[in-house]
């Protein structure tokens, strides 16, 4: 595909009067980009239009117990719940192994080297895996492999069955190439004169990163952190067989019970509901409460990200 | 590298990481422990394909049988086998074969004799339906119509698994979901990285990967309660649901994948190249198609392919919107059921190690060994766009 192949006329670039095919092209592609963010605005204006009238206090407080296909008595509460600890969980396992990986990456490794390559192609690879196969492998890998394991063939399970910790741990495997990126992204952009300051100042090279990079790249590796909890905060897929729970009287007490979840609540209202008509506000307010949730938390990664980029372009 | 030593050897150690001359043996241990750590992603991969073939082996090596009537042995004639032939025969665990005693092996054989007797007596209750022929060739049922012939059906007396109607199901989705999403995010990626004006594409760029934080559930859900009615309205066709409503939801969670890789292919050609072609005389137009377009070709093409990972790989909207009934047919706008969706909807049926248990991981590695390569190829070869552009720069 070298520019060498091109006949010779059609690089010829002198000006025709007023030249419409580049017109009317450049206008075809922006109205393109046009129509993608329409779409992405009507789907944010339907859920807000529809879902407004439903969404309250009381409903984002109220608990299940009662009913939750009644549009007045209806809570998302222990779905908020579920889902925030799911995820909370998830950061404690993925960040700190992701922000290491990077560093590893950024710091120490030699990028020609077929370890680093290795790495690379792996951290890429995982970003591609379907989220269904990662609950494949939550159920095949941490419940019957590992929970079973623990068990060692008690009659009552109490490891080796779907539960908060699995579908944590689970979706920490799919978000740790966010993580790693974004770190990754960061630590580039720190000056290499910071480091070698540090360095001439007889800091030793662990004693740069841990007191002098990783504080530096700290916007970075909240970005990874909160694209990762955006991103995993709305996976229903992976968590399907490792954790969520259809319904559930009481709230979580500890990481080996199941959860109810925001996004798996929807898909519920979607296509299990006994009456699609009466339960539509709270289907509609339910993805309301989604969409504010990782939509926000997208927003914030996105500005804290343009920051690091602005960083990044002044420092070098 | 930002501080890769430029007179390489001396200080490169074991696998890339440097040492001092003096030892420091904790900063030595640290350093090691973050190379290990690092290695968590391959080690992810790898567990991964592990543990969801393992659970589809029995499969593959032709171990499971699900036919609902088995070869009878009189009991009398327990004394002939041999002892894993009769544990393999009454399906025992070898710890549950090792606690039974001779009086209740033969009682249980003695079971088996009367299910023998009960057992339906057609002739498609012999079959199992687990071999790998009936996985892909077509079979004539006697419980449906003779034309039917490529069915899953993992209901009911006899399972029918064949893969056909799920492969086509998943690849028609795909189809229209790529032919729907890669011209529009090719076209944005182009305008937000070539034509449009510095200060839009900070808003632009941001503002369409947003459309990567809506949730797939939140899209199979739009696709499901929304534009299902709408086409309907539009195109007039018969069933609500189908492969067409699924791709075009699809297609939303593909472009922004799409988008960003060949945003970046298109932003890492160098801007001397547009420069050049703009001081010839060239529009914008003309210097992104001609110039800027073939020099990040690989990399688009690699944008295309990663989008077919991630339309072939996504769960929630076609298991939302593409009603979900597996029928052999080529048809955009019958009902249909993917891979994915075959997966989430049955795995809460089957039974714990059963074979239908094992069926579904068997397409989930088929799955996952698909979208390893696609994903293994768009890595490729994005790497050597990078390596070539980077060396024409110089």
């Amino acid at each position: 595909m070298s520019t060498t192949t091109v006949k010779a006329s059609r690089l010829d670039f002198r000006s025709r009067g007023f030249d419409f095919v580049s017109f009317a092209f450049t206008s075809l592609t922006g109205l393109a980009t046009l129509f993608i963010l329409g779409v992405l605005a009507i789907i944010i204006a339907n859920v807000v239009w529809h879902g407004w009238s439903t969404f309250s206090w009381r409903f984002l407080t109220g608990s299940a117990d009662q009913d939750m296909f009644d549009v007045n008595k209806a809570g998302v509460l222990p779905m908020v719940i579920g889902t925030a600890l799911r995820v909370l969980v998830m950061t404690v396992f993925v960040v700190p192994v992701g922000v290491i990986t990077a560093v590893y990456l950024t710091e120490y490794a030699q990028s020609t080297a077929l370890t680093t390559r290795i790495i690379r192609g792996a951290v890429n690879n995982l970003a591609g895996v379907p989220s269904i196969v990662f609950g494949l492998f939550g159920l095949g890998f941490f419940i019957s492999f590992i929970g079973r394991g623990i068990d060692g063939g008690a009659p009552e399970p109490h490891w080796g069955k779907p539960a908060i910790l699995w579908a944590s741990l689970t979706l920490s495997v799919m978000t740790l190439p966010l993580v790693i990126v974004a770190t990754e992204e960061s630590l580039r952009a720190i000056t290499p004169g910071l480091r070698e300051a540090s360095l001439a100042l007889g800091a030793t090279k662990l004693e740069t990163i841990i007191k002098i990079v990783v504080p530096e790249a700290l916007p970075g590796i909240l970005t990874g952190g909160i694209l990762a909890v955006g991103r995993a905060g709305g996976e229903v897929a992976p968590i399907l067989f490792t954790g969520a729970a259809y319904y559930m009287r009481d709230l979580p007490h500890s990481l080996t019970d199941q959860f109810m979840d925001l996004g798996y609540h929807v898909f519920i209202l979607s296509t299990q509901s006994p009456d699609i008509e009466k339960t539509r506000p709270i289907l509609f307010a339910t993805v309301l409460a989604l969409l504010l949730l990782t939509l926000s938390l997208n927003l914030v990664a996105v500005i804290v990200r343009a920051r690091v980029r602005k960083k990044m372009r002044a420092g070098h | 590298m930002t501080n890769a030593p430029h007179t390489a050897k001396r200080t490169v150690g074991w696998m890339g990481i440097h040492r001092g001359h003096k030892a420091r043996p904790a900063e030595w241990l640290a350093e090691k422990l973050i190379f290990l750590v690092s290695l968590t992603a391959i080690l992810m991969v790898f567990l991964i394909f592990v543990f969801v073939a393992r659970e589809a082996l029995p499969l593959v090596f032709g171990q499971m049988n699900s036919a609902a009537a088995r070869p009878v042995i009189p009991a009398k004639e327990m004394g002939k086998l041999k002892p894993d032939e009769l544990r393999d025969y009454l399906a025992l665990t070898p710890e549950e074969f090792k606690r039974l005693d001779k009086e209740a092996l033969t009682a249980l054989m003695e079971v088996r004799e009367e299910e023998g007797k009960e057992a339906p007596k057609d002739k498609d209750a012999t079959v199992n339906t687990t071999e790998w022929k009936y996985l892909f060739a077509p079979h004539e049922w006697s419980d449906s119509r003779p034309e039917d012939r490529y069915v899953w059906q993992p209901i009911g007396r006899i399972h029918k698994y064949n893969l056909w109607p799920l492969i086509i199901g998943s690849l028609k989705t795909t189809i229209v979901a790529l032919l729907f999403s890669v011209p529009l995010a090719l076209a944005a990626a182009i305008y937000v990285s070539q034509l449009c004006r510095p200060s839009l594409k900070e808003w632009l760029k941001p503002a369409i990967e947003l459309l990567s934080g809506v949730p797939s559930v939140v899209l199979g859900f739009f696709g499901l309660m929304v534009m299902a009615t709408f086409l309907q309205g539009v195109l007039g066709y018969q069933s609500r649901l189908n492969a067409f409503v699924a791709g075009i939801a699809l297609g939303l969670a593909v472009i922004p994948v799409v988008f960003s890789i060949a945003e970046d292919a298109l932003t890492s050609v160098p801007r001397s190249y547009t420069q050049a072609a703009l001081a010839l005389g060239a529009s914008k137009w003309q210097a992104a198609w001609q110039i800027v377009l073939p020099a990040a070709a690989p990399g688009v093409f690699a944008a295309v392919v990663l989008g077919f990972g991630r339309a072939i790989g996504e769960t929630m909207v076609v298991l939302m919107a593409s009603g979900n009934a597996s029928i052999m047919s080529f048809s955009l706008f019958d009902s249909t059921r993917s891979i994915t969706a075959t997966i989430a909807a049955e795995l809460a049926e089957a039974v714990f190690g059963g074979h239908h248990y094992r069926m579904l991981f068997l397409i989930g590695a088929m799955l996952f060994i698909v979208t390893f390569l696609t994903n293994l190829a768009g890595d490729l070869i994005m790497h050597r766009l990078k390596g070539r552009l980077e060396g024409k720069a110089k």
